[in-house]
């Protein structure tokens, strides 16, 4: 896993005066799915296209293993792409979309028959070979299309957005059915998407997006767990973000209350922060205060949803949200007007910027 | 009465359609009469008797047939001229920015806008004032010029719509810039492309007026009718009319056919793969 097949140095690119893509490195590992997770506009489809060769780095370098490719055009880059649209030839077969690049490596018809035949197989498309794409219907467009890139083996291949296109079910099929494939044909994946389900189920490594710059890289849990920017934190999932200034290990809130850090998530901040809690890591209990991290609050509103109870509880801090799981037999529900006190493990907590940042 | 009237509302958008197609078609009809018709003079303009004597040889006067070969030759050359030149252009016009592009594409259309007659006399003007002597070069050479405004509009018509991600999938798929175009453009834009052939080569065969300025002593088709108009135009001319007609509305018949099947074959295998999900 030591090996890197994809490393962006430095890499902007401007459209006229728009920094579509602000200053971005990083290193893909050989063999991992890697996700570029982030909102509509922030500069992913950009990223991609610049790694395939189809637009030119305003500045920085694009290097595929220890190649500097960034002038190199498409045809003379070991990566391959799944359009988003998909972007089937609709003059051409199943099987020569899918043999297009084959033939243009100049690889002989036989073995060339073999491989498309192994590729349809392996995106359970067998005997659809003398269909047009425009007989097929979408899910199966798109296993069309990341067959005709598999195919030719390439060191990396680029996803922008493979399932945007389809309904929910179909999506969460495909999600499982691309990570089967992925860890079958071992090839680097880099898949882009505005979804962060689908990134945290799919890649081992995530670059969350904003604005054309990376906000934070790291694995799924790391970026769930410790988050580093308040964006990164409300990206992915629900989170209750506390404002106060930091006092040693401590948090100190507007009104007094000091909530311990952990250790691990302080980071070197200093100054005023936002000490982060996700929902379900907060216990409600009544009565005293215990020892530890503690808020006390008065619940505003609940949401009884089966599996757990939704509240939103008024504390000086400010409004917290807590996702208490109905673990246990004869579930009490604290009715709006209680006072509860809120208590978590400060291991759970996390820190990102300022407000005023 | 009233179901009279109901009966006519119905059907009044048909009945003005099908009024619309007889006052179409029955010049043609009359053409293709005409080539069944035996006169007794010169003059085939009014009905004289049956017969299919001029169906079984229609080329048997030996000016009308090299009149008419001298048209398929300088219509062939002019429209695959035209149409080469033509999808360059429109490559160049719908995908580079370059200096001039506006003016370029404003200056395309003025053959489509200038009136023949103009056109005409101007391009004589130009090849007697260059010395050039009128003849087969020269018709070709005023073909070709009215040929390519008309190539250019059609081409780019298909070349605006047109996916460049396919030219990127190719791309990133190992093709070469030529690769690309032969492989993914050209047969996309194909339907355009012999469109704008077709049609090049029906305004060629069919130009007078233009032709009629820069013909020197060649004759084409349209030119021997006009000149057989005032010594009487030989039946002939009506067979081999027809035989165009036939031949243009035949072409556009399986055309239609081929893309009618085709599209319901598609959309049937599309509705069944959707529904094996
Ligand atoms: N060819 C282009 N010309 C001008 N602006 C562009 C171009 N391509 C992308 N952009 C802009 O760059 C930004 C990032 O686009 P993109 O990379 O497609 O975002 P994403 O894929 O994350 O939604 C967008 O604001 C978009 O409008
Ligand atoms: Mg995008």
């Amino acid at each position: 896993m030591s090996e890197i097949d994809v490393r962006l140095r430095d890499v902007t690119k401007r459209f006229g005066e728009f920094v579509a893509v602000d200053d971005i490195s990083l290193e893909i590992p050989r063999g991992s799915f890697f996700a570029m997770l982030g909102p509509s506009g922030c500069g992913k489809t950009t990223t991609l296209r610049m790694i395939g060769g189809f637009e030119e780095p305003t500045a920085g370098t694009v290097l595929l293993g220890d190649q500097d490719v960034s002038d190199l055009p498409p045809y003379k880059r070991d990566v391959n792409t799944v359009f988003q649209s998909y972007a089937l030839f609709p003059h051409l077969s199943i099987a020569d979309n899918v043999g297009f690049g084959l033939r243009e490596h100049g690889v002989p018809k036989a073995e060339r028959t073999a491989r498309v035949g192994e590729a349809l197989e392996l995106v359970d498309l067998t005997g659809y070979d003398t269909r047009k794409p425009r007989q097929l219907s979408g899910g199966q467009q798109q296993r069309v299309a990341l067959a005709r890139a598999l195919v030719n083996r390439p060191r990396v291949l680029l996803l922008d957005e493979p399932l945007g296109a389809l309904d929910l079910k179909l999506r969460r099929q495909m999600q499982l059915e691309l990570k089967r494939i992925q860890q079958e044909v071992g090839i680097t994946f880099v898949h882009v998407t505005h979804d962060q389900e689908e990134a945290m189920t799919m890649a081992d490594q995530i670059a969350v997006m904003n604005e054309g710059r990376i906000e934070q890289l790291g694995g799924p849990t790391e970026l769930y767990e410790r988050p580093g920017t308040a964006f990164v934190a409300g990206f992915l999932g629900v989170s209750n973000l506390i404002a106060g200034r930091l006092d040693g290990t401590d948090v100190v809130t507007a009104d007094g209350t000091r909530l311990a850090v952990a250790a691990g998530a302080l980071g070197g901040r200093t100054g005023a922060v936002r000490l982060g809690i996700r929902p379900e890591k907060i216990r409600v209990a009544d009565g005293d205060a215990p020892a530890g991290a503690a808020l006390v609050g008065t619940v505003r509103e609940y949401a009884y949803v089966g599996v757990a109870t939704q509240y939103v509880v008024d504390t000086p801090a400010g409004e917290i949200q807590v996702f208490h799981q109905n673990a246990t037999p004869g579930v009490q529900v604290a009715q709006p007007g209680t006072r509860v006190t809120l208590t978590w493990d400060p291991q759970a907590t996390f820190l990102v910027e300022g407000e005023t940042e | 009465m009233r179901r009279a009237r109901r009966f006519a509302g119905h059907h009044l958008l048909t009945l003005v359609a099908l009024l619309g197609f007889i006052y179409i078609l029955a010049p043609i009809a009359v053409i293709a009469l005409f080539s069944f018709n035996d006169p007794a003079g010169k003059y085939n303009y009014t009905w004289q008797g049956f017969t299919t004597q001029y169906w079984q040889n229609p080329f048997d006067i030996p000016a009308l047939r090299d009149a008419l070969i001298t048209s398929i030759q300088i219509a062939l050359l002019a429209s695959i001229i035209a149409t080469v030149l033509g999808t360059l252009i429109s490559l160049a016009l719908v995908r580079h920015a370059f200096r001039g592009r506006g003016t370029t594409n404003l200056l395309i259309f003025l053959p489509m806008s200038t009136p023949e007659i103009v056109m005409g006399a101007s391009l004589l003007a130009l090849f007697l004032n260059l010395g050039v002597a009128t003849g087969f070069a020269t018709i070709l050479l005023a073909h070709v010029v009215f040929c390519i405004a008309f190539c250019v509009v059609t081409v780019k018509a298909r070349l605006v719509g047109f996916d460049r991600r396919l030219e990127e999938a190719a791309m990133d798929l190992g093709a070469n810039e030529v690769r690309t175009f032969l492989r993914v453009t050209l047969p996309l834009i194909l339907p355009g492309v012999g469109a704008a052939a077709l049609l090049s080569f029906a305004l060629s065969v069919d130009d007078f007026v233009i032709t009629n300025f820069t013909h020197g002593t060649v004759v084409t088709f349209p030119l021997f009718i006009w000149g057989a108009a005032r010594v009487g135009v030989p039946v002939q001319v009506n067979v081999i009319g027809t035989l165009i007609f036939l031949v243009a509305v035949g072409i556009m018949a399986i055309g239609v056919l081929v893309s009618t099947v085709r599209a319901r074959r598609d959309r049937a295998l599309a509705e069944r793969a959707a529904e094996a999900h």
